[in-house]
């Protein structure tokens, strides 16, 4: 049994690595929203607005899938 | 003694009263069965008026089905909606002008939202009134809106020409803010501010109420001086109340339909055609079902994808 600082697993992470921690990814799933967004609204390119719904897309999905891991 | 005797309380004589084979059957459910019993028909009713709608037009957004012909064979088309919206220069500039509606909302009902909250939190004599007042345009439909602001914005007799005029010296039948390709952007954006400058103002009111007294206490200990005050204490204290009223503007700015169709319809031309309302022309005038499914899901995934920043925004304003 060990008492101190937090060990690889994270002190919530039953067993899971630090690195699927909720905070970090759904910083990054909002991020890949907001540019979606941000693509599909622009002016200037017509290249970054056809690809604002895939990636608009793909941080909801990552949002949805992350929102589960622990904190 | 006999067995007749009345039962004692409410409960017992209830379930006395009770059919014996529904005692029964009941009796013989567990706690989380009775649940789902209670909770299902929302269920039901969810699912019917909300997942399956969605789930069709998923599936019809990858077909060429048109509503005005049930009886054409149905063509299965693949992305092609979605390669022909996402490459469209039309159905850009429709996302051009949701964003410089969706922009400039944001930015007049923010600055004027937190400006009146800031004042109105001085508590001065009847700002209970002065709030109220406030408040009434967030109160109406915005079907009233749309068509109360037709007749102010009416070149000849309406108000809001001579409100202009009276300022700038300009004849009022000089500008007409509808008819204009360079003012009917502004005209709806001037509308929407209208509306919902007070719902901004009420939520940043909330965030400047929340701030603690004995902060600004400590401040004046320190002589800060009122904008020092208002740029280290006010400002970042309330941010993540703002954050939450333009998050929450945006969104519904990005799905503004009602207002917008009864004060321009889209005109003159296409300058305040709105996503909304070129999906409405898609699929209720050109009738192409298949196509217009495909943007409603795009819209759709835009909308959602803001709501998660918005849920997520909203849990960090909790925690303060």
């Amino acid at each position: 049994m060990s008492i101190g600082p937090a060990n690889e697993t994270g002190s919530s992470g039953r067993g899971r690595p630090r690195f699927f921690r909720r905070g970090p990814w759904e910083a990054v799933a909002v991020a890949v929203i907001a540019a979606g967004v941000l693509m599909l609204l622009q002016p200037f390119s017509l290249a970054l607005y056809s690809y604002s719904f895939v990636t608009t897309l793909a941080g909801v999905v990552l949002f949805t899938v992350v929102s589960k891991f622990p904190e | 003694m006999n067995g007749t005797l009345p039962p004692k309380s409410l409960a017992e004589r209830a379930a006395l009263a009770t059919p014996p084979t529904v005692a029964m059957r009941v009796r013989g459910l567990s706690d989380r069965a009775v649940a789902w019993i209670f909770i299902a028909p929302t269920i039901v009713l969810l699912l019917a008026i909300n997942i399956f709608p969605l789930i069709w037009t998923i599936q019809l957004s990858f077909t060429n089905y048109r509503a005005n012909r049930p009886n054409a064979p149905v063509r299965n088309v693949g992305i092609d909606n979605y390669h022909s919206i996402l490459t469209d220069p039309d159905i850009w500039a429709a996302m051009q002008a949701t964003a410089h509606f969706v922009f400039w909302t944001i930015v007049l009902q923010t600055v004027i939202g937190f400006t009146l909250a800031w004042l109105i939190d001085r508590k001065f004599r009847g700002h209970g009134f002065w709030t109220t007042i406030i408040l009434i345009p967030m109160m109406l439909s915005p079907a009233v809106v749309g068509n109360f602001w037709r007749f102010l914005y009416q070149p000849q007799i309406g108000g809001f020409n001579y409100f202009v005029s009276f300022f700038t010296g300009l004849p009022p039948s000089s500008f007409e803010m509808i008819g204009s390709v360079k003012l009917a952007p502004w005209a709806i954006v001037v509308v929407d501010t209208w509306m919902w400058t007070p719902y901004v103002m009420l939520i940043c009111l909330a965030g400047l109420r929340s701030i603690p007294d004995y902060i600004y206490e400590a401040a004046e200990v320190d002589r800060a001086s009122p904008l020092r005050q208002f740029w280290s204490i006010t400002l970042p204290m309330a941010l993540p109340f703002i954050m939450l009223a333009v998050l929450f503007r945006g969104i519904e700015n990005f799905k503004m339909f009602d207002m917008v169709n009864l004060l321009t319809s889209g005109g003159p031309g296409s300058t305040t055609e709105v996503a909304s309302i070129t999906l409405k022309r898609e699929a209720f005038e050109k009738w192409r079902t298949g196509f217009s499914s495909a943007f409603a899901i795009i819209l759709f995934v835009t909308v959602f994808g803001l709501a998660n920043i918005y849920v997520k925004a909203l849990n960090r304003v909790k925690q303060r």
